[in-house]
């Protein structure tokens, strides 16, 4: 599957990471000669073979429904680069 | 080197218990040790008020006949595990200022078990890489070097802080992560004992995620005992990670011993890979040898599905990082650069914020799970991840244990493979398999190579099984008697 | 009962279905243990797994899984043992993670149906197509500050249902009556509160029209934010007509999701994306896929309520009410309870009238809901027997309900302190119809003329008796003095 520009350039916005034009050619010769490598999985008869689903088999555990956690909000916004009144802020967000 | 630095963390376990040698003097002589050694750039975080207030309450605690399993042993922490009210970076530019507010799990139970932190060890951005010069806080260098040169060495990766802290005598032990090899390949280039516990193991509860299906956290030694009392008091059932296994945590350090009569151990064929230097194999074959010398029996085992795990598991970690690593966006932590509009904002936060390799694997792993190539990749991935673990399965059916080397490789130079990386993805050969198969591995320090450096044995098991992991690596410690230093210290210590 | 909108070039029908985020009743979130509880201060019910701190981890909450279980089996639906969390990938400030933890390939509930009740009486089954477990998202506010935005992550990791129905709905009455019965259901069975107000309860239409007697679907259109009752069936009309429109025009729908403007009553266009969703969904690594045991789903199973449907078939056959009444009685849970400690050991079709006239009448008109009623069943089932001992007549009866309503009192107890009983004796009432007769010698006159004047005669013998007289029985004294 080859790999062009226009596609790491549609993923790297997918993936919101910003890529400059002028190092978007190395970029995508380095993912495609990735993914070149990675195409041998091709050769594995996978016929009739589940996918992994767990790596171990291990019983599932689930949390009772208590209330255990929250009433942090200082923790919560400790770390923000922005608040206001207890919120987050962030850049204007469009709908 | 000090006295005190040159102590395995259990012989300074033993003197700390018999008040031989206080937790203060002991963290006193590791914090000048590692203010010596800046240039290894071993550390990203050194905590030296915070380890001597753990040390003198370690101290306080050791005087009224208390102790933990690891009371008053200072200890260097992989910058990845996230700890309350110290900055926490992954290495990363984008975890820029963060200070977690609250404890993982594993240092939780370390500081409850007495351990003093001594700091935040370097590794590479995010636990991607195997040399650890993906690092936005600088690479870390290897303390050893080739004999005579000058010439740096990586120290391996990713937790190559971890390694080097340890192998130059700047922490008793210290904390890794592995998610492809990256506690044992780190171990085989420094020299030092380094494990990977069964997945499962040791919750990832606040360890900053890279790639969840497949991080394990365990510990970096210089002893193969040491690595047993370490990972005692690391494991442990967490209910905070769904993945936690609810199993009891065998006795692992009290009762090590080096026996290997009867065990049988398999030596996998496909492990032989092109262009694996000769020095490697032949350290491989002493290896058999010293374990049937031991009364071992050794059998040749198959894994055919070998060759397709690296594939593999840049297919799988990648993906799950790409969403792992979605959260780092600037909005609620770390590193926001603001830019027009939201999306923009975004873009220059996670363009600015992560390291080229990081970018990489995330643009993979988004690739690999974007509508159209989900089968192709990811689900093929995940196919050929269940034939792997099948292949081990089927191995431990006739032996008990296996035995490879850890890496094709001793350390290499800084900067050499760093503009390939597939290149650079080979290092992982030898350990990617037991971390698809979710299998506790051990890396033993063995021998040296022709250029005078350190290479590594590893020793798989079955899941759960890391008891016949540590006595095989005992039983290898035991016959390759590895006494080398890297070569700094060698001379320090004359 | 089909809706058709009658178009220059023929007849179109809609083709609808809808999908419900019902907000699951639990004391903590899906994943985490802060609490859900509505209106707190923001960001203060928010732990560091809800923020997506790094390191922070997923743990299911048990009930939550029970509670959707429990749901499916109320919609009669399968329940598949085997079901898997995935992560939806897609950036949004309000989503922590960088992705939604929600179902997928495999849903926890798979095909189910639902009963809806038509205004004529019949029912018709909507599909189920599936339900599943998702959390929600925080909360946006974009007109607090100028050029920024506001993120309360208070509601970020509440367990929310997605429930799907097949496009079956070809109606807005329909889609409004599939709204009042899965609410109805959602609520008997305790799994969600079905606020709407409050959005624990959210609907998006999948809308589309295709020409009457057609097999084909059209292109649909997705419309977002319908939420409330009144807006289901306003938006689903405003859409299929718009589309009808565009389609006579010779023009063509294109796929997309509309906004469905509340204020102007009208679905927009939201601002076109830049790009195609592509969600990469993958199963969630931090979570073992969902394997449920079958005693867990019978045990649930076993402690299903009586739901509306059974509940509804049962007063029709036990108490013989209409079709219609029963319907009324069992869209709440605690109206059908209150009914049933009425009718118990009473005429129920009389005990179902006064429940739905007297009753819903009063608390419509004092915007109460049931479980605020002032008047106790025992109370209510009390004053109907008084009125068949004929201790009350029938507008006593209604006078000692609307003091009841008033006060909580019991009707005996009013009765007895306000002298309210129904006077019988005829001696009492005999001398009050000769003073009316008497002071009346002009109507007595028109009465021979016209007989029908006797109401005005029973009328002021009631005046005179502060309506206590037994009716009838001044009727029947009037009736013999007048003729006599």
């Amino acid at each position: 599957m080859a790999l062009d520009k226009t596609t790491v350039a549609r993923i790297a916005h997918l993936a919101r990471i910003e890529i400059p034009e002028s190092e978007l050619d190395a970029l995508t010769g380095e993912l495609a000669k990735i993914l070149e490598w990675i195409d041998q999985l091709g050769e594995v008869d996978t016929e009739r073979v589940e996918p992994m689903r767990k790596v171990m088999d291990i019983p599932a555990h689930w949390r009772p429904d208590e209330v255990t956690d929250g009433g942090r909000r200082e923790d919560i916004l400790a770390n923000a680069p922005e608040t206001h009144d207890g919120y987050f802020v962030v850049p204007k967000v469009v709908e | 080197m000090s006295e005190l630095t040159a102590l395995t963390l259990t012989a300074a376990r033993e003197a700390l218990r018999r008040r031989e040698i206080s937790a203060r003097e002991l963290t006193e002589a590791h914090l000048r040790a590692m203010e010596a050694a800046r240039d290894l750039n071993a550390y990203i975080t050194e905590t030296p008020e915070r380890a001597l207030a753990m040390a003198d309450a370690a101290d306080a605690r050791l005087a009224r006949g208390e102790s933990g399993l690891l009371e008053g042993l200072p200890l260097a922490i992989k910058d990845l595990f996230c700890t309350e009210g110290i900055l926490t970076t992954a290495g990363s530019h984008i975890l820029e200022g963060f200070v977690p507010p609250y404890e993982s799990t594993v240092t939780r139970r370390l500081w409850e078990a007495g351990a003093v932190c001594l700091g935040k060890a370097n590794l590479d951005e995010f636990a991607m890489g195997s040399a650890n010069v993906t690092s936005y806080y600088g690479p870390v260098r290897n303390p050893w070097t080739r004999p005579g040169e000058e010439v740096p060495l990586v120290p391996g990766g990713s937790s190559g802080g971890s390694a080097a802290a340890v192998a130059a005598r700047l922490c008793l032990g210290a904390t890794g992560t592995d998610t492809g090899g990256s506690i044992r390949q780190p171990a085989s280039f420094c020299g030092v004992v380094g494990m990977k516990p069964t997945y499962g193991r040791c919750s990832r509860f606040g360890i900053v995620a890279f790639a969840s299906s497949l991080d394990q956290a365990g510990p970096l030694t210089r002893t193969v005992a040491d690595c047993a009392l370490l990972l005692q008091a690391m494991a442990g059932y967490d209910p905070q990670d769904s993945t936690s296994a609810a199993r009891e945590v065998p006795d692992w350090s009290g009762g090590l011993s080096g026996e290997v009569r009867g065990l049988r151990i398999g030596v996998p064929a496909e492990y032989r890979v092109e262009g694996m230097p000769e020095e490697i194999e032949r350290l491989w074959r002493q290896g058999a040898e010293w374990l049937r010398a031991a009364g071992a029996e050794i059998r040749e085992i198959s894994l055919p599905h070998t060759r397709y795990a690296l594939p593999a598991y840049y297919i799988i970690a990648p993906a799950e990082a790409s969403s792992n690593l979605a959260r780092y966006d600037g909005m609620r932590f770390g590193l926001r650069v603001e830019g027009a509009d939201l999306t923009e904002t975004y873009m220059k936060t996670r363009g600015r914020g992560f390291g080229a390799e990081v970018k990489r694997r995330v643009l993979i792993g988004t690739y690999a799970l974007s509508a159209g190539y989900y089968d192709a990749y990811y689900l093929k991935a995940q196919k050929v991840r269940r034939r792997i673990a099948e292949d081990f399965t089927a191995a431990f059916r006739e032996v008990d244990a296996i035995l490879t080397p850890t890496a094709p490789s001793a350390a290499f130079r800084l900067g050499e493979k760093s503009d390939d990386p597939v290149a650079m993805y080979l290092n992982d050969v030898f350990t990617v398999p037991a971390s698809l198969a979710g299998l506790p591995g051990i890396s033993v320090p063995a021998g040296l190579s022709a250029e005078g450096l350190p290479l590594g044995l590893q020793v798989i098991g079955r899941a759960w099984d890391e008891a016949t992991v540590l006595r095989v690596g005992r039983a290898l410690e035991e016959a390759a008697a590895f006494t080398a230093l890297p070569y700094g210290l060698a001379e320090v210590a004359g | 009962m089909s809706f058709v909108i009658k178009g220059d070039t023929g007849d179109w029908e809609i083709v609808c279905g809808l999908e419900v985020h019902a907000q699951v009743i639990s004391r903590a979130k899906l994943f985490s243990g802060a609490s859900t509880a509505f209106g707190a201060e923001p960001n203060s019910q928010v732990s560091p797994v809800d923020a997506g701190m790094p390191g922070m981890l997923p743990v299911i909450n048990a009930f939550c899984i029970e509670q959707a279980v429990r749901t499916g089996l109320g919609l009669r639906a399968e329940i598949n043992r085997f079901s898997v969390f995935e992560r939806k990938n897609y950036f949004y400030p309000d989503l922590p993670n960088g992705y939604q933890i929600s179902q997928y390939q495999h849903p926890l509930v798979g095909r189910g149906e639902l009963l809806i009740d038509l205004p004529d009486g019949r029912t018709k089954a909507i599909g189920i197509t599936r339900l599943h477990l998702e959390m929600d998202a925080g909360k946006s506010l974009h007109d607090q500050l100028p050029d920024r935005t506001l993120i309360d992550l208070n509601r970020s990791g509440v367990a929310l249902m997605e429930i799907v129905s097949e496009p079956d709905i070809r109606s807005p009455e329909e889609a409004v009556a599939y709204m009042r019965k899965l609410r109805s259901i959602l609520r008997y069975l305790g799994t969600c509160d079905g606020n709407m107000e409050e959005g624990s309860l959210r609907c998006d239409a999948n809308v589309s029209v295709r020409r009457v007697g057609s097999r084909e679907f059209g292109t649909r259109c997705e419309i977002k934010n319908v939420n409330s009752m009144r807006f289901v069936a306003k938006a689903i009309e405003y859409e299929a007509r718009r589309q009808v429109e565009i389609l006579e025009a010779g023009g063509v729908i294109e796929q997309e999701t509309r906004l469905f403007d509340s204020g102007r009553g009208v679905t927009r266009s939201m601002r076109s994306k830049e790009e195609a969703h592509d969600y990469r969904y993958f199963p969630d690594p931090d979570l073992l896929p969902l394997e449920l045991e079958e005693a867990f789903v019978a045990r649930i199973r076993e402690s299903l309520p009586e739901l509306p449907d059974e509940k509804k078939e049962r007063f029709i056959r036990e108490f013989g009410l209409t079709p219609y009444d029963a319907g009324v009685l069992v869209a709440e849970r605690a109206t059908a309870d209150y009914f049933e400690e009425v009718a118990a050991g009473r005429d129920a079709k009389q005990a179902a009238n006064w429940v739905i006239t007297e009753l819903f009448g009063a608390l419509n008109r004092a915007g109460k809901g049931i479980e605020e009623c002032p008047i106790r069943p025992h109370q209510l089932g009390r004053l109907i027997d008084l009125l068949n001992e004929k201790v009350l007549s029938g507008r006593l009866a209604k006078d000692v309900f609307a003091i009841m309503f008033e006060t909580g009192e019991d009707p005996e107890r009013i009765v007895e302190e306000r002298g309210l009983r129904q006077v019988t004796d005829t001696s009492a009432i005999e001398p009050i119809v000769e003073k009316v007769i008497a002071d009346n010698p002009g109507q007595v006159e028109t009465y021979r003329k016209n007989p029908k004047v006797i109401g005005w005669f029973v009328g002021q013998v009631m005046k005179a008796t502060r309506g206590k007289a037994n009716p009838q029985m001044v009727q029947e004294l009037l009736k013999k003095r007048l003729e006599g």
